[in-house]
């Protein structure tokens, strides 16, 4: 038999330059910064730079810089100007796109394919789309002459770096609000790379201000008085501490958190496109992905149809260098996080069920986790309630509509949801039974600037995207400062 | 002379369609303007909200997949019911807030046209709320607004028909479902509110009444597992709405407070964005 | 056994099988072929990509132009595609009308291509508008003339109108006159059935019916052998297989053009019914100009610089 062995097809890195070490972006320029620490390689876990770790000091200044920057300059500006400079980001976003892709890979450990294909068009995607918001907001739903709330603080996780920022910036900068944003610990470098992009479409000092550091300095930003306005995209637990913290203020806020989502496949689904929507829900961006389809529900007549194909499919998933263009699964982002992946899983066969994960091999140094699937599961395990964020798939059966129904709503979260069938008027019928914010039918993990996101439940507070997203940004022409 | 003795209203509270006690067995005096006895109230306990909200939740699916028209004409046939009461809730308000009958008149005429207001909302929410999302892709993507499950209330002190209108309308209009603790001064038009719910076609426990005290009650409120949302309009102390805010993040609860009425706002506040992905081929 | 057990030869259990299809996502079916697309086929496993594909090639001309001398060229350069490197292989067929078969056949003889199969299209090729005697007398000159593979044409007006029993008749017929020693492959003219869901349905009609090959198209209907068509008919060679461990082969036949359409589809192959397929005995692609863009190609892996047309033959 004749194999057909792809050869490495790696995207080159020296389109990218990284710096030995970075400060904060502050008021338009890099700052030194302070106890700086390693920002790594998850493939290999090589030292790629150094950033500072944010102190209160640091977010004091940095929020500083941006009030100073919303009332003299950005809330004086005309939306009709505001929108330029966000066609401006957008188009250099697309210009330098390559070098963001190589980054964003290498920082994060995603495949090249995804963040060239997905991540950073959608990040330039989202800016094209907000701009033209910019000198519509009276069209927003908000009443004439809506109005930004002042400087917002937004907190990002790693799993999509550049696009989260994008999500942020992008409908905060439309309002017309200035923004101090701290990228995730493990993933500062595309951020870093953006404050340049900032400054190439000369957007005014102190409008873009990104901090990094970690949960202190996350803390620091969500307790600071200075902030009117708190974004929020990472573990439910982190999302009810700040709703928390900001329980005394008048600080608002929009929270995008967990999530366990059922993935329900109907004995009339159209199996290939599902066994390849399965894959795409849960072994997208290594799993690391809050809206991950990570419970499997199958209609018991076609269970076992659907999961030996599905296990084939698996088996052809390719594992490795996530600069290699054919990589489809690349590392997982931390030491930390694979802990975390290895301990439930290890919950998953301590509690009986069966795991099954095809032949790979995966490099030695970095982090990394085999796709895997456990069968067997109910929803008693805790692998089909906890959110493992991992490229694990857990299985479980159902013989009714109703009966998948019940077991998808089963959960504390209700971000996201999967229906495969060909039948219109089951798809329509479960869509409206979900309870989560985002539903898919007959596709699975597809996002776009115009289409709201956010969750129910535990899965957080408000929508990103939209219109809908875009009035999280903005309040009422006659509410207080509220 | 033998002048011949009225039959007093005995207050109580009203879950799941039903008229209880509370289970506490506590009532609180509700005195009119000058001092004088009007009746007791019941002074309901954490475990008369525990079991609103069992009522609620399980009355919830079947109201919110009533179709919006249904839940429309089922709210105005509240509003005729009122209108026949309106006489009993001007001298139940006059009494009870000191107020003249002139003024009570139009404190109850407004509560009907709020609420006929907010009756007509149901079939437009999808309108004001939704949308058809251009998705660059072969996908036809939309989002529908949806009532977000079981939604607790704390209604404003002043104004009690009316507070109460504003709490339990916006909430009940969408498909949600409420536990409302009326005004804690003036309750009796409360219970009164309630008879006029008992007799409509409202479904038993899409709306529930308790009365009782808002400091005691509103951490319950704000700590209950099983409440999606709050509307805390009624509470005006700072210390309280942080404890309340504080404790409601332990299931994220969506928790608002509204300074303005008769706005759409109030509705959409309780209701989640659902936005649903398509692919479009052949 | 007959039909491989799986229908009886009623028009109910043809109608019945074909029913139990699941369907296809039109959407979800281009995005998996065109994720697939993205593949980069580099250096050493280029090289072998093109030899590969070079050895699948069914080098085609089905022109009303058509003469001896353009057939025998295409003979010739069929055995040995590039005649200044010894190492390329031969391609898999040559494909031409079936008046063109038996000088198609004796001229490959002549040049050491005895082991190159001539395949004839048939059955009224490429319309298939002719009456069934017409159509196995076609099929019979064309063995006669030493074809020995018979690309027939199905009835797509049959297919289309619901007369499924009409189309698979006719498919048992062609393989009764092939017998077992003439490869038989089934074209179904994807751009006419239109839509997936149909696509899948006639490939499991041509392998029931007894096809050896499954093939997209005669090369004159638009769009023909498009990756999704290729995948969904890969598809239902491997669940087929699954069925029955049969191996029923593809043949994508129109519209590829050039080195990089070629290894697209040796992806299809390898990530969707298998590597086991990665064969010409399994996989076959319908071209003419192909073959001197993968010659191209092989040059400048070869040489470590870009070819030029002067140094392909041209037919």
């Amino acid at each position: 038999m004749t194999t057909f062995d792809y050869a490495p097809a790696l995207e080159s890195r020296t389109i990218v330059t990284i710096d030995p070490q970075y400060g904060h972006f502050i008021n338009g320029s890099f700052t030194k910064g302070s106890n700086h620490f390693a920002s790594i390689n998850p493939s290999d876990e090589t030292v790629l730079s150094h950033v500072a770790l944010g102190s209160a000091q640091d977010i004091d200044t940095a929020v500083d810089a941006a009030r100073v920057a919303y009332e003299s300059v950005w809330s004086k500006l005309s939306g009709k100007e505001r929108g330029k400079y966000l066609y401006r980001i957008a188009r250099i976003l697309q210009e330098r796109a390559r070098e963001f892709a190589v980054l964003e890979s290498l920082d994060n450990g995603k495949p090249i394919r995804e963040s060239r294909d997905v991540d950073v068009p959608l990040a330039a995607a989202h800016f094209f789309y907000h701009a033209g918001w910019a000198d519509k907001l009276d069209y927003a739903g908000m009443g004439n002459s809506p109005r930004p709330h002042g400087v917002a603080g937004q907190i990002i996780p790693w799993n999509f770096p550049i696009l989260m920022l994008s999500w942020k910036i992008a409908p905060a900068l439309a309002a017309g609000n200035t923004v101090v944003l701290k990228p995730a610990e493990t993933t500062s470098l595309t951020a870093l790379l953006f404050a340049q992009v900032c400054q190439q479409a000369e957007l005014p000092a102190g409008v873009v201000n990104i901090v990094t550091g970690d949960g202190s300095t996350g803390a620091a930003l969500v307790d600071h008085p200075g902030i009117d306005k708190i974004a929020f995209t990472g573990s439910t637990e982190v999302g009810k501490a700040i709703a928390r913290a900001i329980a005394p203020t008048k600080k608002k806020a929009t929270l995008e958190l967990g999530g366990k989502a059922a993935n329900i496949v109907f004995e009339d689904a159209p199996i290939d496109e599902t066994v390849e929507g399965i894959v795409n829900g849960i072994f997208f961006n290594q799993g690391h992905v809050c809206c991950a389809g990570s419970r499997l529900l199958l209609q018991e007549d076609v269970a076992d149809e659907v999961l030996s194909k599905l296990k084939v499919r698996v088996a052809k998933i390719r594992v490795g260098n996530p600069l290699d263009k054919n990589t489809d699964l690349g590392a997982i982002n931390s030491s930390e996080q694979l802990l975390k992946i290895r301990e439930l899983s290890k919950s998953g066969d301590d509690e009986g069920a069966e795991r099954w994960s095809p032949p790979c091999t995966v490099p030695e140094k970095g982090f990394w986790f085999p796709p895997t699937i456990f069968t067997g599961i109910t929803q008693a395990h805790r692998i089909a309630r906890e959110e493992i964020f991992g490229p694990v798939l857990s299985v479980l059966t159902f013989r009714t509509p109703q009966e998948a129904i019940e077991k998808a709503n089963n959960t504390p979260y209700g971000l996201s949801a999967g229906i495969w069938s060909e039948k219109g008027s089951r798809i329509l019928w479960a869509a409206q039974q979900l309870k989560a914010g985002v539903i898919w039918a007959n596709t699975f993990n597809k996002f776009d600037p115009a289409s709201p996101f956010g969750g129910y439940k535990e899965s957080g507070w408000g929508r990103e995207g939209g219109r809908h997203g875009l009035t999280a940004y903005l309040k009422d022409a006659e509410s207080n400062n509220e | 002379m033998n002048e011949r003795l009225k039959v007093k209203k005995t207050y109580k509270l009203f879950i799941g369609g039903a008229f209880p006690r509370s289970e506490s067995g506590r009532t609180y005096e509700v005195k009119g303007s000058d001092g004088g006895f009007i009746a007791n109230a019941c002074m309901a306990s954490r475990k008369d909200l525990k079991d609103a909200v069992v009522a609620a939740r399980s009355a919830q699916s079947t109201w919110a997949s009533a179709t919006a028209y249904n839940r429309g004409q089922i709210l105005y046939r509240i509003a005729e019911m009122l209108e026949g009461r309106s006489e009993q809730f001007v001298k139940e308000i006059s009494a009870s807030e000191g107020i003249s009958e002139l003024k009570a008149e139009r404190e109850v005429l407004a509560a009907i046209d709020r609420w006929v207001w907010y009756a007509g909302w149901s079939d437009k929410l999808a309108v004001l709320a939704g949308s058809t999302n251009p998705v660059s892709g072969p996908y036809y993507n939309f989002t529908i607004p949806e009532a977000m499950g079981v939604v607790g209330a704390i209604a404003t002190e002043k104004n009690s028909l009316l507070g109460l209108v504003d709490a339990i309308a916006p909430i009940i209009v969408s498909g949600n479902t409420c536990i409302v603790l009326a005004s804690g001064t003036a309750p009796l038009s409360a219970m009164t509110f309630a008879e006029v719910l008992a007799t409509s076609d409202l479904p038993h426990g899409v709306c529930n009444i308790l009365t009782g005290s808002k400091e005691e009650l509103a951490p319950w409120f704000a700590s209950h597992m099983d409440i999606n949302g709050l509307d805390i309009s009624g509470v005006d102390e700072p210390s309280l709405v942080s404890d309340i805010k504080t404790a409601g993040a332990q299931n994220l609860k969506r928790i608002h407070s509204f300074s303005k009425v008769q706005d759409p706002k109030r509705i959409l506040a309780f209701m989640e964005a659902k936005t649903i992905w398509h692919p479009i081929g052949v | 056994m007959k039909y491989y057990g799986l229908v009886d030869g009623t028009e109910a259990s043809l109608k019945n099988f074909l029913k139990s299809l699941p369907g296809v996502d039109q959407v979800g079916a281009e995005a998996r072929a065109a994720m697939l697309g993205t593949r980069s086929i580099k250096t050493s496993s280029k090289k072998k990509a093109i030899d590969l594909a070079i050895s699948m090639v069914d080098l085609t001309t089905l022109e009303g132009a058509d003469t001896a001398g353009k057939v025998t060229a295409l003979a010739s350069k069929a055995v040995r595609p590039d005649p200044t490197d010894p190492t390329v292989p031969s391609v898999g067929a040559i494909c031409v009308y079936n008046d063109m078969v038996s000088i198609a056949r004796k001229h490959l003889d002549l040049v050491g291509g005895s082991h190159v199969p001539v395949a004839a299209v048939c059955t009224a090729f490429p319309s298939g508008r002719a009456t069934m005697p017409v159509k196995i007398q076609d099929t019979i000159d064309a063995m006669d003339a030493g074809a020995g593979e018979i690309d027939m044409v199905i009835d797509r007006g049959a297919f289309l109108s619901g007369h499924l029993m009409d189309v698979f008749e006719e498919i048992v017929k062609i393989r009764e006159v092939c017998g077992e020693k003439v490869h038989l492959k089934v074209i179904l003219e994807t751009g006419e059935l239109v839509t997936y869901d149909n696509v899948r349905k006639a490939s499991f009609l041509a392998m029931l019916a007894g096809a050896d090959f499954i093939k997209t198209s005669t090369g004159k209907v638009a769009p023909a052998a498009t990756p999704p068509v290729v995948l969904v008919m890969l598809e239902a060679v491997r669940d087929f297989y699954e069925l029955t461990n049969k191996r029923i082969g593809v043949k994508p036949a129109g519209g590829i053009r050039n080195t990089k359409d070629a290894i697209k589809q040796l992806v299809l192959v390898n990530e969707t019914a298998g590597p086991e397929w990665l064969t010409p005995s399994l996989f076959r692609i319908g071209a003419s100009a192909l073959l001197n863009d993968l010659l191209m190609q092989r040059m400048k892996i070869r040489d470590g610089y870009y070819a030029s047309p002067t140094y392909v033959t041209i037919d």
